[in-house]
């Protein structure tokens, strides 16, 4: 099942025309900031911004494997901002406790939108808005509505604030294993391909007798124990379990998804387009406050939103186009 | 289902009958457990108080129960509201507003109504013509749109006086809240629209068949776009409605999670997510439901966080029975 070409450039290229939208308009945007502002490429702004972004990452990543299955997990935020409670909770006994127990709770909602969406054969975009009010709501029983905050004494502050080595963050350090290991499930094993599968066509994939239920219990899991992990770093990067966190953190994820060129319909995407993709929108921030602090414009946060919805129509409309040439030349053929 | 056909003709009867009047019954079970267990629930200001809340939930999800009906979704209900919610204060607020009261007032009831409208082309353009998805073409504005509405107030809470315009929101006609009116005026419209037009006909033609509807020569485009700038519209009118009851407006609270609601609302009224049917005066069923559990909750002392939960049962459960049905 070993995919020879999963690393040929050209190749993925190929496979993935969509995908090169982001990445020139990535390249470009690094370009700009570069060029025009002085400590854009300094190691702090470049850890700090990675730093921040490592859980918008992780929930896109699991985000992806979701809609790669035609998909969506609305519950994501809620999840993260669930998990981070807990972790908070749990941080008195250290990180190697309270980060495998958090994402294990977010690994149960997950389970908890399989079983409805696999066995209940209720629709994954409603299975998964109860799960988002249900986590809301959990989140908010269980911390009393309150932010709860970290114990500072133990390692667990450590994960969101302390660099490895004293080189890179840790959370910048998790996420790329995570990464890595999930670029190479999709690409290199049975599992990865029966995802894609079912994105392709799931009563194709029923009939050849690919393991289905598998491959979706597998996806909603994966998304749920990414949001859990979104949530210890949120509780670790900013010392407290935030239960009113989260709130369109799902949306952010799915435009991430989106302008890396997966095709919510399913059964086509890849995983470094999406890290590319959660960068892109997360250095529209980076750079408007870059152009703040020069002075010459002033862009309040409220024009982030417009920007990051323009950025999102420009990728959709270009993404429209590369699909619709696409799918014409298959037809001639 | 094929175990209960075996046990007579009776039992299927009932059970048959059970889900498909499901809503009804629930409401029936809800109102029955508030009268024996809620203090003053049989009172004119519940029955007011509730009304005024259920009414925008209504109006958005009969909007919402459209644009399901072909097939689709719209999330960006709320951002729309806090879009023309934040459109009406500033212009009745602005030099020309104060200087032309009645022209002003005139002007920031339909002006909004316009931008909402024109949200609505938007949506409905990227997924009729460019035939995007329609939770992503819908997603561009809500993330946006109340962007926008706070950029244009500049994040402010917008205050103010103005008896005329709260009268959408705190009026009464026959001591029942003018927007109960408004809600059930707005649903006769389009009852009749989905039962006794061209346009309602291939709505749900779309839904049930796109493709059969385009070969047999529908305009699914145009019909499908009308959808869109329905449901902005109506959205449109509820954040006016919601900024009337306030005397105020908040670009960042206005329409907040509208869109869980709606889409609750519709599908407890039994709007099927694949389209094919617009029943409108479920979605109304289902905006009560919704309220009256919240406000069950809330006036016996269980918390606002229960009540998500709570919310989150009805949904899955209304759904569950949903799916089961068509097995």
């Amino acid at each position: 099942m070993l995919d020879q070409n999963a690393f040929d450039l050209r190749k993925y290229i190929s496979r993935n025309p969509q995908s090169v939208a982001v990445w020139i308009a990535l390249f470009v945007l690094i370009g700009f900031g570069l060029l025009r502002y002085d400590n854009f490429g300094s190691a702090y702004n470049i850890t700090s911004f990675l730093n921040y972004n490592a859980m918008f990452i992780a929930i896109s990543v699991g985000m992806c494997f979701v809609i790669l299955t035609g998909g969506i997990d609305l519950s994501v935020g809620s999840v993260a901002a669930f998990t981070s409670v807990v972790a908070a909770y749990l941080s008195p006994y250290g990180i190697e406790v309270a980060m495998p127990l958090a994402i294990l709770s977010g690994v149960g909602f997950g389970l908890f939108n399989a079983i409805c969406i696999v066995y209940g054969r209720i629709p994954p975009f409603i299975t998964t808005l109860a799960t988002m009010l249900g986590a809301k709501g959990g989140s908010l029983v269980i911390s009393g509505a309150q932010t709860i905050a970290v114990d500072w004494g133990s390692n667990f502050t450590q994960l969101g604030m302390e660099k490895a080595f004293g080189v890179v963050p840790w959370t910048i350090v998790i996420v790329g294993i995570l990464i890595v290991g999930l670029w190479i499930v999709l690409e290199m094993t049975s599992l990865g391909r029966t995802i894609l599968a079912v994105g392709g066509g799931e009563d194709a994939s029923v009939m050849m007798g690919l393991k289905v239920n598998r491959a979706k219990i597998f996806v909603y899991a994966l998304s749920g124990g990414c949001a859990g992990l979104a949530g210890v770093f949120l509780a670790s990067g900013f010392g407290a379990g935030q239960p009113l966190e989260g709130v369109g953190w799902e949306l952010s994820a799915i435009a991430s998804v989106v302008v890396g060129g997966t095709l919510l319909t399913g059964g086509m995407g890849s995983i470094p387009a999406t890290v590319a993709g959660a960068l892109l929108l997360g250095l529209v921030f980076n750079i408007l406050n870059f152009e703040n602090g020069k002075g010459w414009i002033s862009f309040s946060a409220y024009w982030q939103m417009v920007i990051r919805g323009a950025f999102l129509f420009a990728v959709i409309l270009f993404q429209t186009r590369v699909m619709n040439r696409r799918s014409t030349v298959e037809f001639a053929k | 289902m094929t175990s209960l056909t075996s046990e007579g003709p009776m039992r299927t009867d009932i059970t048959t009958r059970l889900k498909h009047h499901g809503g009804l019954v629930a409401l029936a079970i809800i109102l029955l457990f508030n009268i024996v267990v809620t203090p003053n629930f049989l009172q004119a200001q519940t029955l007011a108080v509730n009304i005024s809340q259920v009414a925008t939930i209504a109006i958005v999800a009969m909007g919402m129960t459209l644009v399901i009906a072909t097939g689709g979704i719209d999330l960006s209900v709320g951002a729309v509201m806090a879009l023309s919610g934040a459109l009406a204060p500033l212009i009745f607020l602005s030099d020309f507003g104060t200087a032309y009261p009645a022209l002003g007032l005139i002007a920031a009831l339909l002006f909004p109504l316009v931008a909402a409208l024109v949200c609505g082309l938007f949506n409905g353009v990227i997924v009729a013509v460019l035939r995007v998805q329609p939770i992503i073409a819908t997603l561009i504005l809500f993330i946006s749109g109340r962007g926008i509405a706070q950029v244009l107030t500049n994040g402010n809470l917008q205050t103010f006086s103005n008896p005329e315009f709260s009268y959408l929101g705190t009026g009464k006609i026959l001591g029942f809240p003018f927007q109960g009116w408004l809600a059930i005026a707005i649903a006769c419209l389009l009852f009749w629209l989905v039962n006794r037009t061209v346009f309602g006909r291939y709505l749900l033609a779309i839904g049930g068949n796109e493709r059969a509807a385009k070969l047999a020569g529908g305009p699914v485009r145009s019909v499908k776009i009308g959808a869109y700038v329905i449901c902005s519209v109506l959205s449109g009118l509820a954040g006016l409605i919601v900024v009337a009851i306030n005397s105020a407006s908040d670009a960042a609270r206005n329409g907040n999670l509208m869109e869980l609601d709606a889409i609750a609302a519709a599908v407890v009224g039994g709007a099927l997510l694949q389209g094919g049917k617009a029943p409108i005066f479920g979605a109304i069923l289902g905006a009560v439901i919704i309220q009256l559990v919240k406000y069950t909750l809330l006036a016996n002392g269980v918390e606002d966080e229960v009540a998500l939960i709570a919310k989150a049962a009805i949904i899955l459960a209304a759904v569950y029975i949903q799916q089961a049905r068509k097995e």
